[in-house]
């Protein structure tokens, strides 16, 4: 960007945007590691420790760090790896392995790129190696060959830790904790994971191989601290060029963080969940409706976008229906409440229909079978509706059983939203027996 | 100073005594009764009979081999000399890596009876060295009190395998008669006592008959058994020629031999003046008792060498000794010349009034004192004028005769003997304030009336006589009252015999006494000792000077020993058998740049300690364990053959370490030639990825080669099915066997297959987890290959993982005793797993680190820290997780409970816990949440395993259940809603 060029003090509102929006989505987006950790202090230093006396003194090690999604857990190991980088022994001596249990789906793959990312294939020379049985025989070599004192410590980070306890016999784990608990090369084994019954996975022989290390990063935030944190979030910092717009958005946000509709909006958010993934995607919608001609995150963007993020999916999707599926559906819910929730086939949505349309039949067209089926159909496509057996080939598709996935709750809100619905089918839908 | 005629050879002069009894015509070779020995120069001529125990030269000269001689043989020509005879063994005989089957620390001196037939028994009769006592321990009973250094203990016995308990039948039998042994084939010699194979000439053997003086000896036993019955008296009697006749022996190394006479000379010849100037003065045991204390507080070297035991130990066997002494003299007399010595010894010595009773329960005493004792004994036996020995000598050889009077008794004999002596010694016992252990009496049997001890009497009689002609030699001090005992010596050859007999007795224990101070760090005072003795000993006349000459020998010898005593201990690594795979790619993780930092504190130092992958000097709680499969092995191996061994055990019980830590052992005895080499494979059901690998990786480590799971079980079919020469045993071990299972078994019915053929020398240990994992998985043929060689390891108890931290942190000072205590006894309690022990102490450290203000203020581990680490690992995190949970996620799983009792299920449909979701907001007053949002919610809470859920895909119809009991649930709730 042509940032530097311009001079400080003058900078047009546009280009302070874009850089605004620049900044604050590196943040929202993760792409960029926070300073420092937020509300979790011991544990940073507790695996900072673990792996710096792996680094150092070549200890093996194992490690599990849990916490729910969204709560920081790769963020947290990834400060800690760069804090470790920036130390001078370690740098050069660590050899990070990043493994991913929904890439790495089984030891196979992960051996591969575990050899891959030792740079071990290049020792063999390009060979693609053979079978599953070599790798393994292969690495277990390479570990092997190690001792404490003179072999580079590898880190192995399993993400989605519990992913990789489902592999045939837990190979890799067992191997992998065995290394760390023998005196061969110096390993430290950092599973990641959200599970907390993560220990129950594993196999005897694997978890008594495990060190117990834990690390819970369950936050307890208070609200307090929830606002602080979004203001933080969204201010702006100190190194920002424009001092004159650096001045006016931070004010902006201070502000914004006082109303009383913003503090709503984020409390209803923070009942919802404490983590800041999905925060940040509350912010990130508040922040793209920040353009030159409004430079600043108004109260209304943040209801709007807190709207969004919190908007019945299933609603919106019934918005999109034709009448004639939409009176299939509020049969199915007259359905629903003569059987007690009891599947139901198409023939007793169809007669239920029929019947309705037998009262009131000049209010709507009369639809030929096939194409109230095919209506049918289509609502079992958008999984509005679920068949209940799972063999659908022996059964004719009208006798097919299926349930309705809807709540009435969300029938009756998508029927007020509903363009133009016909004034009869509204009352249908309320009436309690059709 | 001199212990054994050791120097050289040619010093030595070996004669056959008596007539040869019997001639062999097929072997051209006569039997001989027994043979004397004399060295040049000296006139001192010991005789050695079979079915005594004898020391013979080896390459050790401090350690003499030891043996029983079982039958002496020449040929016609009087040239050779042979000698048959029955091995013992002493612990640093017995191959390095097997002395941890004897599962304890062996007393020092204790000797195995040698069951191997590796060694010849037949042996150049020119290289006895001497005679030495043996006496046979049972079983069950402790060894004599520690420290005694006269006498070597029979215990167990060693096939070259095991250490097994030694029949008392063996003892008693070998010397009663002259076993049925056969001459063995002549094996390459093992460490064990090969000491001089009679290689040249023809050998020569004489019919095994019976030796007359064993028979006599075995007579008189009876003759004892039976006198003991009717009375104490001929016992005694028969104990105290022994005594005496030890006393004429022990007189020729009295003051050469220990410090505690040169170091108080004062002391001492008060003692004796006393004593020896007022002859009949009654001289009660309080009085020896103070005198030898003073004498024990005067003497710095024996309270050096007595530190561990106590004053007032030593004090009762001082006390004994001095009626001892005049017991022993007084049935001498009585024997011999029963009416003149009971004067003397009356009016000379005056503890005699206590009687005979009391002579013989101070001889029960005296038998037993061990070598700590060895000093009072020095010092209040100076007291009597006429043998002014050294005790240790006298203390010997009671010993000595003891187990020569044993022999002929079978053990229930010696119990009704010991039972015998022992009733009416008991009040005598009562009286001294003694501490005899059941045992001791049994010690007491006394030898019978050898020839050669009546023959002893006769010369006491005269030392007597002299003594009360020659007081002025007496209080010159010990070396001149040893000329006329000398001078008797020469008068009667017989008696010669016997003491240069004894004499070598001493002198071998003196030699055992060596060893110990060479092992010990009482190693200098000794040395001093003997070099005070030694210029003691150049007032003596030529015999003793022979006698300084040999103690030169002996010191060169200790010399020599300290070397191989140096050598033993050391324990060479095993090297592992992995056999380098000459693969050109040899692959390895780079090396790191920068060096690892070694542990900096004491904590950091402890941490690595504790390490699961430290390898610990030794496996603590395992010795039994290790025991057998040592056992197993080692027989596998020996033999030639091949076997299964199965061991079972959860995770973290010490499997896989305690067959490394055989396998270590193996290799190393195995290097040092005890054992044929062997070959170690070691493959893990889990380090393979499909159970036919298991072919592939044995072929792989056995012959480097790569081939495909099918040829590789073809080839190693064929390698174990045919013969083939020098074959070396494999030894495979099976890790995590479970995981071979494959539903034809083929694999593990291979691996169990094999070792039963013929040629295979396979020996396999298998391990897993589950105990009847061969009921359980495997089909009958493959279970029934397996044999029922089955270990188990239990889990351990908090003592063992107690033990096991302390012998890991080795003095490094880093827990509060109670803190490792927690930890042992609540992971005992929930798993017994070692290493889960290890990791929750290596965490303990840390927190203990991160707690201090600075990492070196940090002081020891304590309670605290424990307390944490082990919350830390053991108590469950739902209850935090659920308090640290979002509002709504919290309300979601009150809903769920709501419902459930509302069901009065344990599930509910997400439908169901929603509606109760939107009830419950409007209570709390909350903006309802959108469907979507529930689930939201819903799931999140099932990524935690909060609650367990349907697959996803079955939207709001999905079922939910709680992965915690609601209790949990409620409980932790509660707080938040207060």
């Amino acid at each position: 960007m042509s940032k530097r060029k311009v001079k400080e003090t003058h900078m047009p509102v546009g280009e302070c945007i874009s850089q605004v929006q620049m900044i604050l989505r590196e943040r929202f987006c993760h792409q960029r590691l926070p300073e420092k950790p937020v509300g979790m202090e011991s544990q940073h230093k507790h695996l900072l420790e673990l792996l710096r006396r792996t680094a150092v003194h070549g200890e093996s090690n194992s490690v599990l760090i849990v916490g729910p999604r969204g709560s920081g857990k790769t963020m947290l190991l990834n400060c800690v790896l760069r804090e470790l980088l920036e130390v001078k022994d370690v740098n050069k001596n660590v050899l990070p392995v990043h493994l991913n249990g929904l890439l790495q789906t089984d030891d196979r793959i992960a051996l591969k790129e575990i050899t891959r990312q030792l740079n071990l294939e290049n020792v063999v020379g390009d060979k693609v190696f053979g079978s599953f049985a070599e790798n393994l025989a292969f690495l277990l070599e390479a570990l092997k060959k190690g001792d404490r004192s003179s072999s580079r410590p590898v880190l192995f980070i399993l993400d989605e830790f519990d992913l990789f306890a489902h592999h045939k016999n837990q190979t890799l784990l067992y191997n992998l904790l065995d290394v760390s608990q023998s005196a061969q090369a110096p390993v430290a084994v950092i599973g990641l994971t959200c599970r907390l019954d993560v220990l129950e996975l594993l196999e005897k022989r694997v978890k008594s191989r495990f060190s117990h290390r834990q690390i819970h990063l369950l936050s307890s935030l208070s609200f307090i601290q929830y606002l602080d944190n979004v203001r933080s979030q969204l201010s702006l910092p100190q190194d920002f060029p424009d001092t004159k717009f650096y001045d006016e958005w931070n004010d902006s946000i201070k502000t914004l963080c006082e109303d009383q509709l913003v503090v709503d909006v984020l409390q209803s958010h923070y009942n919802s969940s404490k983590d800041f993934r999905s925060l940040h995607l509350l912010l990130m919608l508040a922040l793209s409706r920040v353009s030159a001609s409004k430079p600043a995150i108004k109260p209304t963007d943040l209801l709007e976008a807190s709207r969004v993020c919190m908007v019945d999916s299933k609603a919106n999707i019934l918005h999109g229906l034709s009448i004639l599926e939409l009176c299939l559906i509020i049969a199915m819910k007259h359905l629903n409440d003569i059987y007690e929730g009891e599947p139901f086939n198409f023939q007793m949505v169809h007669n239920e229909f029929k019947k309705f349309l037998q009262r009131k039949s000049h209010s709507i067209h009369n639809f030929d079978k096939p194409v109230v089926i095919k209506a049918f159909e289509h609502l079992q496509q958008l999984e509005l509706i679920k068949s209940m057996d799972s063999s659908t080939a022996k059964i004719q598709k009208e006798y097919q059983l299926m349930k309705l996935l809807l709540d009435h709750s969300q029938i009756m809100e998508a029927l007020q939203k509903y363009p133009q619905c016909p004034t009869d089918v509204k009352q249908w839908a309320m009436s309690a027996f059709g | 100073m001199v212990r054994y005629f050791t120097r050289l050879r040619v010093r030595r002069i070996y004669k056959w005594g008596g007539r040869p009894y019997i001639f062999d015509r097929k072997l051209k070779s006569y039997g001989f009764e027994y043979l004397n020995m004399s060295v040049e120069g000296q006139e001192a001529v010991t005789t050695v009979t079979p079915g005594q125990y004898i020391l013979i030269e080896g390459n050790d000269d401090e350690y003499p081999f030891v043996a029983k001689l079982l039958k002496l043989f020449g040929d016609e020509s009087h040239k050779q000399k042979k000698a048959l005879v029955q091995w013992f063994l002493r612990l640093s005989e017995v191959p390095q890596n097997k002395k941890l089957l004897l599962g304890r620390s062996p007393h020092p001196q204790e000797i195995f009876y040698y069951l191997g037939r590796a060694c010849d028994d037949e042996i150049n009769a020119e290289s006895i060295l001497g005679t030495v006592h043996v006496q046979h321990v049972p079983e069950d009973t402790p060894f004599p009190e520690p420290g005694t250094k006269d006498t070597l203990y029979v215990k167990l016995s060693w096939d070259t395998k095991a250490f097994n308990v030694l029949d008392p039948v063996l003892m008693q039998d070998t010397s009663a008669s002259t076993p049925p042994k056969p001459a063995l084939p002549l094996f390459t010699p093992c460490a064990s006592p090969t000491a001089t194979p009679v290689s040249r000439g023809p050998v020569h053997h004489a019919l095994p008959t019976p030796d007359p003086t064993v028979m006599r000896r075995a007579g008189s036993v009876s003759d004892t058994r039976a006198t003991m019955s009717a009375g104490k008296r001929s016992t005694l009697e028969a104990e105290s020629i022994h005594s005496a006749s030890k006393l004429s022996a022990s007189k020729i190394l009295s003051a050469k031999r220990r410090g505690s006479a040169a170091d108080t000379p004062g002391v001492r010849k008060k003692l004796q003046l006393s004593i020896g100037a007022s002859p009949g003065k009654k001289m009660t045991r309080a009085d020896v008792l103070c005198e030898l204390l003073d004498e024990e507080m005067e003497s710095e070297k024996v309270v050096s060498l007595k530190l561990s035991s106590s004053v007032s130990h030593s004090l009762q066997h001082g006390c004994s000794l001095s009626p001892m002494r005049s017991g022993c003299k007084t049935p001498n007399g009585q024997r011999r010349f029963p009416w003149k010595l009971t004067s003397i010894s009356l009016d000379r010595l005056s503890p005699t009034a206590l009687g005979e009773q009391d002579f013989s329960s101070d001889l029960l005493l005296a038998v037993i004192p061990l070598a700590l004792e060895d000093e009072v004994f020095e010092a209040g036996l100076p007291t009597d004028a006429g043998s002014a020995n050294t005790p240790k000598k006298r203390q010997a050889t009671p010993r000595r005769n003891y187990v020569r009077g044993q022999k002929p008794t079978t053990p229930s004999r010696r119990k009704e003997s010991a039972m015998a002596i022992r009733e009416p010694a008991l009040g005598v016992l009562a009286e001294e304030d003694s501490e005899d252990s059941p045992m001791q009496p049994i010690a007491l049997t006394p030898r019978s009336k050898r020839k050669s001890a009546q023959l002893v009497s006769l010369r006491i009689r005269k030392q007597l006589n002299l003594l009360d002609n020659t007081q002025e030699l007496i209080s010159d001090g010990d070396d001149d009252c040893f000329v006329p005992s000398k001078k008797e010596l020469q008068s009667s050859s017989d008696e010669e015999k016997t003491d240069s007999e004894e004499e070598t007795v001493a002198r071998k224990t003196r030699g055992r006494n060596c060893k110990t101070s060479v092992r010990t760090p009482h190693k200098t005072p000794s040395k001093k000792k003997e070099l005070q003795s030694s210029s003691n000993e150049e007032k003596t006349d030529s015999e003793e000077e022979t006698d300084s000459e040999e103690e030169t020998v002996v010191k060169k010898t200790r010399g020599r020993n300290c070397k191989t005593s140096v050598r033993t201990p050391h324990k060479t690594p095993s090297k592992k058998v992995t056999p380098s795979t000459p693969r050109c790619a040899t692959p390895c993780i780079p090396s790191r740049t920068v060096p690892a930092r070694q542990p900096g504190n004491i904590l950091e130092e402890a941490r690595a300690r504790l390490h699961v992958s430290s390898v610990p000097e030794s496996l603590p709680c395992r010795e039994q364990e290790f025991q057998d499969i040592y056992n197993f092995v080692e027989s596998k191996v020996m033999d030639g053959t091949g076997g299964c061994m199965y061991i079972s055990g959860v995770p973290g019980t010490g499997k896989t370490a305690t067959i490394h830590e055989v396998i270590r052992c193996l290799q190393h005895a195995s290097d040092m030639d005890e054992i044929p080499t062997f070959r170690f494979i070691e493959i893990n059901g889990m380090k393979m990825t499909d159970p036919h690998q298991a072919y592939v990786q044995i072929l792989q480590k056995l012959t480097d080669q790569k081939v495909t799971a099918d040829h590789a079980a073809a080839l190693l079919e064929k390698r174990f099915s045919n013969p083939a020469p020098k074959k070396e045993t494999t030894v495979l071990l099976v890790d995590e066997l479970d995981l071979l299972w494959t539903r034809k078994q083929n694999v593990m019915y291979n691996l169990f297959d094999w070792p039963t053929r013929r040629h295979a020398r396979l020996v396999v240990l298998t391990i897993a987890n589950t105990m009847d994992l061969p009921e359980r998985i495997m089909i009958n043929r493959v279970a029934s290959r397996l044999g029922l060689t089955r270990m188990s390891f239990q889990p351990y108890s908090f003592k063992q993982l107690q033990q096991i931290i302390t012998s890991r942190l080795n003095k490094v000072k880093a827990f509060e005793e109670d803190a490792l205590q927690l930890v042992s006894r609540k992971v005992a309690a929930l798993s017994g797993d070692a290493r889960r022990c290890l990791d929750i102490c290596r965490r303990a450290t840390e927190i203990c680190e991160h707690s201090a203000s600075h990492p070196s203020s940090a002081g020891l581990v304590k309670m605290s820290h424990v307390m944490e680490a082990l919350d830390e690992m053991f108590s469950s995190s739902y209850i935090t997780a659920i308090r640290c949970a979002s509002l709504q996620e919290q309300l979601f799983l009150r809903a769920v409970i709501a419902e459930f009792r509302r069901l009065g299920l344990e599930e509910a449909t997400f439908q169901q816990v929603f509606v109760q979701h939107r009830t419950l907001s409007r209570v709390e007053g909350l903006q309802p949440i959108s469907l979507s949002e529930g689930l939201a919610v819903c799931q999140r809470l099932g990524a935690c395993r909060l609650l367990l859920l349907e697959a996803s895909r079955l939207d709001m119809l999905q079922r939910v259940r709680l992965n915690v009991s609601q209790d949990d649930v409620l409980y932790a709730l509660k707080p938040v809603r207060d």
